[in-house]
């Protein structure tokens, strides 16, 4: 079986200029989203409580919510995976943040409904949350800062800056994604952003590679012509890659259920983007940060090329 | 040129067995077990009391399946829940004859079911997180500056028994945030006053200030006393929180220090949270204080704490009490409800060794005195005793007052349970139900399961007899992250499960990119042999380059990840490390099998690489 029969190279850098221009506008677009928007951060980040609660039967939540409200507490109250279990979210308040919070509401479904069942409670504090943010982006922070030092060594300066900028925009995106349909964003789906934006730098390093590569075989062609014939050439190895995580990823969303959707759906969309990104908006990048040949061919020093691509690799 | 040597085979071979044994552990499930342990340190175990129990089971008919012996603990397998609570019932009362004084904990376990030969090799099942197996996190946050407050009571306290004790005239002694103040009128006073300061309180800083009316001595607690006295809050919290958790009867208990100033709490499969909170949650603490009878008599409440007393007649009034502690609640080594001569309830109580000193002193010097008890509940003082000091005491005497027998039986098991040195606050609670646990399981295995299958049937179908290699090696890299796992002792979550699952996702690609480059070396003109020596060679630079990208942002989110996010982090690391091994080691050594010693290959089986 074979899906890709390229025989000629594609002229992928002759449209560089239209990728990008459609890259940066759903980057802005993302950005609008975030600064209206804003993110529905999950009590993990603001603080507050969360109530997971299983009934027997279908449960009533608007019977759910008129009990709190009678009893003076501030909810929002939604189905969660089925029918059959129901989220209760508080937001810290005054009066109300008290770490014993779910045990009297749980009590107060009971007598509403006797077979209500306590699956899940978390409570966060207001520090713990603010904490966890900070973290959060400190962790972004640094996975950033690593990769691009990563590349600059093992490739050169302007591999690593057009690689970080390529997938911190696909990051950017999912974040807008998760703004425009105020999907919660939680501790998982910061994982999965994390997790992308490693798996990503992956594609670029892929093309990278053999961009390195044909710049010492392809002694005439001009640095478009060389990461033309870099993409054409892995590109059917990006589609499968990225197809079998995708599958991987697909039944998580499907089997998963409700505490992985979030995190299934932030790898979706960062893997779809990661594609497009990583190749067609990192390799032009490349290209206008004035990568040349002369950057790789060095004339052979002792011990061997440090930057050769086998060196110091045994298998 | 498609060969390795003989010991890289074997070495790869032992590395999949090893693997596939320390696996094992986690197809037998687990089976019910009671864990008796000791929660008294004058109590041991030993082979006497399992002797003791298995005999004990045995006469009341409860089969058995097995029990395990080691220094902390003795394990009694069970074969249904059933069993399992009736033996804890029968456990529990044969050991622990009077409920008030308890010398077990006895609680519901689950042990491993798998053949004990296992257990020889260490090998376990993986070690499951609350949100796989049900039960209880707390963060607490522990509240030093209390902590500092409280000490520098106490040395107030002493510096006016010093200064009285010099006869140095000052004009008060007061606590001002974290600093201690007294003040003079004449300068020598302060003088001495400095000198016999620095003598009395090394743990001081003394300074001497102006403040335009008064000559001020402004004392402030040195910082590596404070930190010292910091890290003995923390550790008798840790201590105390010990003692509760024993009283809870839970299996596997983690109290740790998280930071400076903070303590986690994992109870595993503890259903009755409310309990749980309630019984940690308790800041109660006994101090017994003299009485200011001076200040009782003129109604004065400059310099004392006022606390209510409830009297026998079940009046309340007012007592003004000195500042100075003279016992505080973690003093109190022992306690039980009993009777006074007067056939009364009353609490009898022990002190440790410095306790029963100081108790000694206050009693000889104020014979004939009133003396308050004060309990401390949520933030508020009750004066649960206030009786007259008839003679010289020690370290062992009884609390009597306005009791009830219930109300004596509470407070010995307060008192028991230890005190706080410091009160606490829950800052983070996650509550995960047995279902859900369970839940959490069967949709994380199921996501795993149909999506490996998927990425199995796809590569086997594209890359043909390549793809079914491939999947083989991605076969064992689950294996082998599996085996790390259960090996490490990780926690599992459910995080953690997602991990294993795009790990799998994203290991794939290592193979994809071998097979690509195999492919695209055949249709170079390249021989079959040569093509996948330079297929895996050439690869191996774009697959190390591509890991250690991942491996950034799992290391980044190890580091910073907090709670189930870490698992994610573990899972993921562990994955990439093992990927880089199966996908390229493994697959690699099963195509040299397979190819490297035909003497003449026609072609690959890779699918169709000539394109017409």
């Amino acid at each position: 079986m074979e899906f890709f029969k390229i025989r000629r190279t594609i002229p992928f850098m002759r449209h560089a200029l239209i990728f990008n221009v459609i890259s940066l506008v759903t980057f802005l677009f993302a950005v609008f989203f975030l600064a209206t928007k804003g993110l529905n951060f999950s009590v993990e980040f603001t603080g507050g409580t969360l109530i997971e609660v299983g009934y027997q039967r279908p449960a009533e939540v608007d019977a759910v919510r008129q009990a709190l409200e009678k009893a003076g507490y501030k909810g929002e109250v939604q189905t969660f995976g089925s029918a059959r279990e129901v989220l209760i979210r508080m937001h810290l308040e005054k009066n109300q943040s008290t770490a014993d919070l779910s045990q009297k509401v749980l009590q107060i479904l009971k007598t509403e409904n006797q077979t209500a069942e306590l699956r899940r409670v978390e409570f966060v504090g207001p520090q713990v949350g603010r904490e966890l943010a900070e973290y959060g982006a400190l962790a972004l922070l640094v996975t950033a800062v690593g990769i691009v030092l990563y590349l600059w060594l093992r490739f050169e300066w302007r591999f690593g800056l057009s690689a970080i900028i390529a997938n911190l925009h696909d990051v950017v995106i999912i974040l807008g994604f998760f703004a425009l349909f105020q999907w919660e964003f939680s501790l998982p789906v910061l994982a999965a952003v994390l997790a992308v934006l490693g798996y990503s730098v992956n594609e670029s390093v892929v093309v990278f590679d053999r961009v390195r590569e044909n710049f010492r075989k392809m002694r005439r062609a001009t640095t478009p012509e060389v990461i033309d014939a870099a993409i054409t050439g892995v590109i059917s190895r990006t589609i499968i890659t990225h197809g079998c995580t995708q599958m991987m990823v697909t039944t998580m969303l499907m089997f998963g259920g409700p505490a992985l959707h979030y995190f299934a759906l932030a790898l979706t969309i960062g893997i779809l983007f990661g594609i497009y990104s990583s190749v067609l908006v990192a390799s032009p990048l490349l290209m206008w940060l004035g990568a040349t040949r002369e950057q790789f061919i060095k004339p052979l020093k002792k011990g061997g090329d440090p930057r050769d691509e086998h060196h110091g690799a045994v298998v | 040129m498609n060969r390795f040597p003989v010991w890289k085979y074997a070495l790869i071979g032992l590395v999949v067995l090893a693997a596939l044994f320390y696996t094992l552990p986690n197809f037998f499930g687990e089976s019910p077990a009671v864990q008796v342990a000791s929660i008294k340190s004058t109590v041991k175990m030993d082979t006497a009391l399992l002797g003791r129990v298995q005999d004990l089971l045995k006469k009341e008919n409860v089969p058995v399946t097995g029990a395990i012996f080691d220094p902390t603990s003795i394990r009694v397998r069970l074969p249904d829940t059933d069993t399992q609570l009736k033996a804890k019932d029968l456990i529990d009362r044969a050991l622990n004859p009077d409920p008030g004084d308890r010398s077990y904990s006895v609680a519901l376990n689950l042990l491993p079911a798998s053949p004990t030969w296992l257990g020889a090799i260490r090998a376990l099942p993986m070690y499951l997180g609350l949100d796989l197996r049900g039960g209880v996190h707390f963060l607490l946050q522990v509240d030093m500056q209390a902590a500092v407050t409280k000490k520098l009571e106490n040395m107030a306290a002493d510096m006016r028994t010093s200064l009285r004790e010099k006869s140095v005239r000052h004009t008060g002694i007061a606590r001002e945030g974290a600093t201690l103040r007294v003040r003079f009128r004449e300068a020598e006073m302060r003088d001495r006053a400095r000198l016999h300061l620095g003598i009395a309180l090394p743990d001081l800083q003394i300074v001497e200030r102006d403040d335009g009316r008064d000559l001020l001595l402004v004392g402030s607690i040195r910082p590596e006393v404070q930190k010292r006295l910091m890290e003995q809050a923390l550790q008798q919290n840790i201590g105390t929180l010990h003692k509760r958790v024993n009283e809870l009867g839970v299996a596997e208990p983690v109290i740790q220090q998280q930071g400076a100033d903070r303590i986690v709490v994992q109870l595993p499969g503890v259903q009755d949270t409310a309990r749980a909170k309630e019984i940690l949650g308790r800041t109660a603490t006994l101090e017994v204080r003299l009485v200011d009878e001076e200040a009782r008599a003129s109604g004065s409440t400059v310099n004392v704490d006022m606390f209510a007393e409830r009297q026998r007649d079940g009046r309340i009034v007012p007592v003004p009490v000195k500042k100075q502690v003279i016992v505080t609640g973690d003093q109190f080594v022992g306690a039980s409800a009993t009777f006074d001569q007067d056939n009364r309830p009353a609490v009898a109580v022990e002190l440790d060794q410095a306790g029963g000193r100081s108790m000694r002193i206050a009693t000889r010097e104020n014979l004939r005195r009133l003396m308050a008890i004060i309990l401390f509940e949520r933030g508020k003082g009750e004066a649960i005793s206030v009786a007259t000091i008839q003679g010289e005491f020690g370290s062992r005497f009884q609390i009597t007052g306005a009791f009830t027998t219930v109300e004596t039986n509470n407070l010995a098991l307060l008192i028991r349970a230890g005190a706080l040195a410091a009160p606490m606050e829950i800052i983070e609670e996650r509550t995960v139900g047995p279902s859900l646990g369970k839940d959490n399981i069967d949709k994380g295995f199921n996501a795993t399961l149909w999506g490996f299958i998927a990425i199995v049937v796809f590569m086997s179908a594209y890359y043909a007899l390549f793809g079914v290699v491939s999947s083989l090696a991605l076969g064992i890299n689950l294996l082998l992250l599996v085996a790390l796992l259960s090996l490490l002792q990780a926690t599992l979550t459910l995080p953690g499960i997602a991990a294993i699952a795009l790990t799998l996702g994203m290991a794939i690609d290592a193979n994809v990119l071998i097979n690509e480059r195999i492919r695209e070396e055949l249709r170079g003109g390249a021989t079959p042999q040569a093509a996948i020596a330079a297929g895996y060679e050439r690869a191996w630079g774009t697959i190390l380059d591509s890991n250690v990208t991942t491996l950034i942002a799992g290391l980044a989110l190890l580091i910073f990840g907090q709670g189930p996010v870490r698992g994610f982090a573990v899972v993921h690391c562990l994955g990439i490390m093992t990927s880089m091994f199966s996908a390229v080691t493994v697959s690699r050594a099963v195509v040299n099998l397979i190819y490297g010693h035909r003497r003449k290959v026609l072609g690959l089986s890779i699918g169709n690489t000539a394109w017409k």
